[in-house]
């Protein structure tokens, strides 16, 4: 009696176990219903901030990545590469440095953008390595290697989503519902793959290129706080205030730990 | 057939089905210490495949499950064996093992197709230990020296080592679910460090007691000294997994040193509190409980007090 008591005890642990354990498989995540924004943008008193965002300090060199577990992605790299975290040139300008509009922004009504976003997998690579897009929009992976890839976000607010990709098979698109910054995105098959993606209710954020320019255009007039967050260095905000047809410049900077003196 | 002959087929399976539980537990860890446990995201095809493309992190996550099916199968035949020939105790543990490996299955797939490590993976690791005690356990009682009839012990010290290797035993285990916990992110290294410092005290006070009561019971100390010696393994393997964690924290891959002083420090955890359950049935085994032995002394008592009227009144 008390054996059968015992695996039907055990049964209902595993069942509670499988049922009730696992991640919200619907987050209800639903796209931002931006035609409900009560407010319309009036184009003709619209500003920007434009800047730059540079290092201070040397940053330490980073090791090359070891390819090795896969043949494929060594070959595709003759030379080492080094991971994209820190990419700056020798006057110190950053690139990969998410600028946007942290606070400040009333309820607008922003149309989500039709084009997608394209995150690439080339020589066991991503390519952008930092992702922006609107809640809503289409973003889309491929795979340009001759190797299996599996996509993997770890968002918080949003769904959690984990897919293979084999050579040669078709994109795959997804999409963000929730608002979210520095979603951790890996491939688990080459655990050197690693890219961060922000998703944004509007469109006022720039992804700064190897010069460190950045520019958030078409901004409403009014007092913002604009942040730069970069994945080795943190976060560093600034409040900027625009009138109308107004261009405010901006500049961040980051500061290495031996810059900073830490 | 005697008894003891008809187990030693069973029991040499068993230790065969604990010593591939242990590569078993390699595996997992090397999932883990390779960050590879979403290499595959279905479950329980690999990409559609029975066997997947085997690049990358995909040849830990398919080799974790290769082992997993070969222990399972071990297991049932295991338990099979068991219902046949084994004890009523060892037929009992043999079905536990098997129900402990299928759940063990069902968690691996919940990790899998739902994610949530901190939670899943730290239930699945948890598993994976109780598993394999029992199965050690399973080697243990079905072993040649368990079906023996030994002399059994007085244990007249304080605490008894009964229940002292019983809170051992438990305290590893506890250590072991807030190693794992650590590992997958469901608790910070604190809870770990704490409980090191109780394990230690624990395994130290235990051995000592072997020692000290039993040092001339050799079935009692070689336990205690495995015990001790698994300890002391498992200490410098901690001070350098902590250290090899460190320096992963902002590494873009997992190090060669990271995966083998990670797996390793698994794998002792595992070995020391298989050789504390092993050490604690042994106790169980060989010392009389406390009950017959105040009863023993009682009787004695009885029969002095007895002798003592007898030689006044003459």
């Amino acid at each position: 009696m008390k054996t059968k008591f015992f695996y039907l005890a055990l049964a209902a642990v595993l069942a509670i176990a499988i049922t009730g354990c696992g991640k919200k498989e619907d987050t209800n995540e639903q796209p931002v219903a931006n035609s409900n924004a009560k407010k319309v943008i009036d184009t003709s008193t619209v500003g920007s901030v434009t800047g730059s965002v540079t290092l201070d300090g040397k940053p330490v060199p980073a090791k090359p990545i070891n390819m090795s577990a896969e043949p494929y992605c060594q070959k595709a790299h003759p030379n080492p590469v080094v991971p994209p975290e820190v990419v700056v040139d020798d006057k110190g300008d950053l690139a990969n440095v998410v600028v946007y509009v942290k606070d400040g922004l009333a309820d607008y009504n922003f149309d989500t953008p039709k084009e997608p976003v394209v995150l690439n997998q080339q020589g066991c690579m991503y390519d952008p390595h930092i992702i922006a897009l609107m809640t809503g929009q289409t973003f889309e992976v491929k795979n340009d290697d001759q190797t299996t890839h599996n996509i993997h976000p770890m968002p918080k607010d949003n769904r959690e989503w984990n897919k293979s990709q084999p050579p040669g098979a078709t994109p795959i698109d997804e999409t963000f519902g929730r608002a979210e910054v520095a979603i951790p995105v890996k491939c688990n098959v080459h655990p050197w793959m690693k890219s961060y993606i922000f998703v944004f209710k509007n469109p006022y954020y720039a992804v700064t290129s190897k010069d460190g320019k950045f520019t958030l255009k078409d901004l409403p007039p009014g007092t913002y706080t604009i942040e730069a967050w970069h994945e080795k260095y943190g976060v560093s905000d600034q409040t900027v205030t625009i009138g109308a047809k107004e261009s405010k410049p901006l500049t961040f900077t980051f500061k290495t730990a031996a810059a900073s003196g830490d | 057939m005697p008894e003891t002959e008809k187990l030693q087929g069973v029991h040499r399976f068993a230790v065969a089905t604990a010593a591939v539980t242990v590569l078993l537990l390699m595996a997992g860890a090397l999932v883990t210490s390779n960050d590879a446990a979403d290499s595959v995201p279905d479950w329980p095809l690999a990409y559609g495949r029975i066997i997947p493309p085997l690049v990358g992190g995909i040849r830990y996550e398919f080799a974790h499950r290769v082992f997993a099916a070969t222990v399972s199968i071990l297991t049932l035949v295991l338990a099979v064996w068991l219902a046949r020939s084994g004890t009523r105790i060892a037929r009992k543990l043999g079905w536990t093992a098997l129900a402990l490996i299928i759940a063990q299955a069902l968690l691996g797939a919940l990790r899998v197709l739902r994610g949530h490590p901190a939670v899943t993976a730290t239930m699945h690791a948890t598993l994976a230990q109780i598993f394999f005690v029992t199965v050690v356990s399973l080697a243990l009682l079905t072993s040649a020296w368990w079906q023996r009839d030994l002399s059994s012990l007085d244990d007249r010290g304080s605490p008894r080592l009964r229940p002292l290797a019983v809170v051992t035993t438990a305290a590893i285990f506890v250590q072991l679910i807030l190693g794992a916990g650590f590992r997958h992110g469901a608790f910070g290294i604190l809870p770990h460090l704490v409980g090191f410092v109780v394990v230690t005290f624990l395994i130290v006070w235990t051995c000592r007691a072997v020692r000290k009561r039993f040092g001339q019971v050799r079935d009692l100390r070689r336990w205690g000294v495995l015990l001790q010696a698994f300890l002391g393994t498992q200490i410098l393997l901690g001070v350098a997994a902590y250290w090899a964690v460190v320096q992963a924290m902002h590494a873009t891959q997992p190090s060669m040193a990271y995966v083998v002083i990670t797996v390793a420090h698994v794998l002792v955890g595992a070995l020391t509190l298989a050789s504390s359950v092993v050490l604690t049935l042994s106790c169980y085994r060989l010392i009389r409980p406390k009950a017959v032995v105040a009863l023993r002394s009682a009787m004695e008592t009885t029969r002095t007090g007895g002798t003592r009227a007898e030689s006044s009144r003459a």
